[in-house]
């Protein structure tokens, strides 16, 4: 298999598996099998409207699953995508209130740095505190999402709420004038492109780059790039922050394209959803893009599961396992492979 | 449904007529268009769920509701379960509505209106999106939403006379989600209602923060019940942990939302609960009937939109017969809650000496405070 396809073929190997494994347990759940899949192709991919159903839902998940796959580079695990997501939205809508009357453009970057800047700090504190602290970073970072969630609620109950917002409580609105819009005339908002934008540039900082090949040196061996003269520490900070920024991102198109308030829907699970995007995808920034489109459709699709077969809501939690821990165990299989055939030759 | 209380408002009475006498159409179209598709076949309702649809709390008494209309050959009901405030509600909404042919939506959760129904409702103009929470303003909000909800803090009233009848320390629980007016409501009326059979009885509040945080349900639960409360009551979205801890240790506990009586055969006394299945079976009759459906739908137990549960087997004659005496009073309408003087926790007087507030009063939705009797703060 030639190594530039694997992150793509992979994946996919492990997905026909999956698809079977999933068509066994609907069956044992009493539904047909093909009908499902049918159902999963309609609701997904099968017409323009299920299109623009998958990609609006796949539109924050490309930049949650950056939060995890950026420092996976590193060898760091972080899980912290849902706390940087909740804080950026929170800060992205305090921008916008301030930036009431500011032009919409001005608005909509000053919302979009405030929240990089946000979620930045939060996974670059995660990256410091491994650094400095040699605080483990998935303990850390899994903690701060309990943090910001806390500091969320705390917020939009109290000092921060709009007291119009009686029974949801919310922070004042940005202004209609000020949220992002749609692509063209689909109902899939700005931040689909925001995400597959993110996703190319960061593709092309880390295979292009001299910046990325520092960053595969420091995960392939931390203390031989510093011996070589690598600044680890600086690229273990920066490489976090950008992590933590894309997360923020997605918190900040929340608020721009959905809710236009911060409030407790912010913490809505999009940040864990990263986590497997970025897992399923082996850290590869393009390769999250069909990953978080395919997780995207399976949100989709699980509705009609749930309308037209009567089957449960944690259907799509079943296939989403199940691809999940094939394509995990997939890439231990080839690495084996290739460990096996580097030998050979 | 005249015997439903509407609140329509000028405007939108005058927006009613302006288009009788324009254009006929709303006779002919009748209930928003809703009449002109249900002559090809069947009225397809779809309801959207925030939690499990076997929650024992707030998204079953949709569920058991929707299960009712579901029994009518003309009706189709599609539901789906555990979706978030999110947009993926707009998607949910959207595709009940393209891929299986809504005509009408229940979307029940609070969240869902501000700002997912207002974006999804004016594109689909011949859909009527009718909401539980009761928000509907006809001088902001689109014509073709409405919404529903109903008095239940008037069986959480008589849960109060109940509860102030069975305790023996003196001290209940009330374990609620957030400090906003819905919940504080239900929290004073339990209160009062508990203190008219026993001034000394106090009421401690602990705010879990979350509509749905079972650790910390059980957390607050036991805590409470080491401080030697010994009936336990909530708002949450599902009383089910809340009911089992009180049973598990031997207290009494009420209800909310549905019926859990189920859950606590010895200690459950008796709870709000709503009447999803008659409020309806009563839109999709005025559907049937080609019928103007009217954007805001109210009211309480003289409605019939709320009910208490069947008493528990612990109830006493003297609880049960004060309880059924208050309820048949709420039933004639002429129950006043709200009647001064009445004093908040911070001994600040709230309803002063001879005012008093009726149940569909607009001050009572914006409520802030927790009444005397209540131990905890709003600031939660």
């Amino acid at each position: 298999m030639p190594i530039a396809l694997a992150p793509f073929l992979i994946p996919l190997s492990a997905l026909l598996l999956s698809s079977v494994l999933f068509g066994a347990f609907v069956w044992m759940a009493g539904a047909t099998p093909s009908d499902v899949y049918q159902s999963i192709y309609r609701g997904a991919f099968g017409t323009w409207y299920s299109w623009q159903n998958t990609l609006t839902r796949a539109a924050p998940l490309m930049l949650t699953a950056l939060c995890t796959a950026l420092p996976a580079r590193l060898g760091l695990v972080v899980i912290g995508g849902e706390g940087a997501v909740v804080i950026g939205g929170l800060v992205a809508a305090l921008a916008g209130i301030a930036l009431l009357d500011a032009h919409p453009m001005v608005a909509l970057i000053g919302m979009a740095l405030a929240s990089m800047i946000a979620g930045g700090v939060l996974i670059g504190l995660v990256g410091w505190l491994r650094q400095a602290r040699n605080v483990n970073e998935t303990i850390s970072s899994l903690l701060f999402n309990y943090i910001c969630i806390a500091i969320l609620n705390f917020l939009v109950v109290g000092p921060l709420r709009d007291p119009e917002t009686l029974n949801k409580p919310s922070t004042h609105h940005i202004g209609e004038t000020h949220m992002l819009g749609y692509l063209g005339d689909s109902s899939i908002h700005m931040g689909f492109a925001f995400g597959l934008i993110a996703c190319l540039i960061l593709w092309i900082l880390y295979k292009h780059t001299t910046f990325g090949f520092a960053v595969d040196m420091v995960g392939g061996n931390a203390r031989a790039a510093r011996l070589s003269g690598l600044p680890v520490r600086k690229i273990m900070l920066l490489v976090t922050f950008m992590g933590g920024a894309a997360a923020g991102l997605a918190g900040m198109i929340e608020v721009a394209a959905v809710h236009g308030r911060a409030n407790a829907s912010l913490n809505a699970g999009y940040g864990y959803e990263g986590i497997l995007i970025a897992f399923a995808a082996r850290h590869h920034p393009l390769a999250i893009v069909p990953m978080a489109i395919l997780f995207g459709g399976i949100r989709a699709a699980s509705d009609l599961l749930q309308r037209n077969h009567d089957l449960p809501d944690a259907t799509s939690l079943v296939l989403q396992g199940i691809i999940f821990v094939l394509v995990l165990a997939s890439e231990a299989i080839y690495a084996r492979m290739a460990a096996k055939s580097g030998y050979k030759s | 449904m005249s015997h439903l209380k509407h609140f329509q408002f000028n405007a939108k009475r005058r927006q009613v007529l302006k288009g009788l006498a324009g254009a006929g159409l709303t006779t002919v179209m009748g209930g928003f268009g809703i009449k002109a598709a249900q002559a090809a076949g069947k009225v397809t309702m779809g309801f959207i769920y925030v939690g499990p649809r076997d929650d024992f709390g707030y998204n079953q008494a949709h569920y058991e509701g929707k299960s009712a209309l579901a029994k009518q050959s003309w009706i189709k009901a599609v539901d789906q379960e555990n979706v978030p405030e999110t947009i993926e509600v707009q998607k949910v909404m959207e595709g009940m509505i393209n891929l299986d042919g809504a005509q009408v939506l229940f979307p029940t959760s609070f969240g869902y209106f501000d700002p997912h129904i207002l974006k999804v409702a004016p594109k689909y103009p011949n859909v009527m999106f009718l909401h539980c929470g009761g928000l509907y303003d006809a001088k902001k909000h689109p014509k073709n939403v409405g919404s529903y909800f109903g008095y239940i803090d008037e069986p959480v009233y008589v849960s109060g006379i109940v509860a102030g009848h069975m305790s023996k320390t003196g001290k209940l629980g009330y374990i609620a989600a957030m400090p906003i007016p819905q919940v504080l409501r239900n929290i004073n009326n339990f209160t009062m209602a508990a203190r008219s059979v026993n001034p000394k009885i106090t009421v401690q509040v602990v705010f879990t923060g979350g509509w749905s945080n079972p650790v910390k349900e059980a957390e607050a639960a036991n805590s409470l019940i080491d401080q030697g409360i010994d009936v336990l009551t909530c708002h949450v979205d599902s009383p089910k942990v809340v009911v089992e801890t009180a049973e598990k240790r031997g207290i009494y506990s009420c209800g909310y939302h549905a019926n859990q009586a189920k859950l606590a055969p010895k200690g459950f006394l008796t709870g709000a609960e709503w009447n999803w299945s008659k409020v309806y079976l009563d839109y999709a009759k005025m559907i049937a009937g080609g019928e103007k459906i009217p954007n805001l739908i109210r009211g309480g137990f003289k409605e019939g939109i709320v009910k208490s549960s069947p008493y528990g087997k612990a109830v006493s004659a003297k609880a049960k017969a004060h309880a059924d005496k208050v309820r048949a009073q709420f039933m004639a309408g002429d129950f006043v809650v709200y009647k001064g003087p009445i004093k908040d926790n911070t001994g600040k007087t709230v309803v002063p000496q001879g005012k008093a507030y009726g149940q569909t009063d607009i001050w009572l939705e914006s409520m802030d405070w927790l009444v005397e009797g209540v131990i905890g703060s709003t600031k939660g």
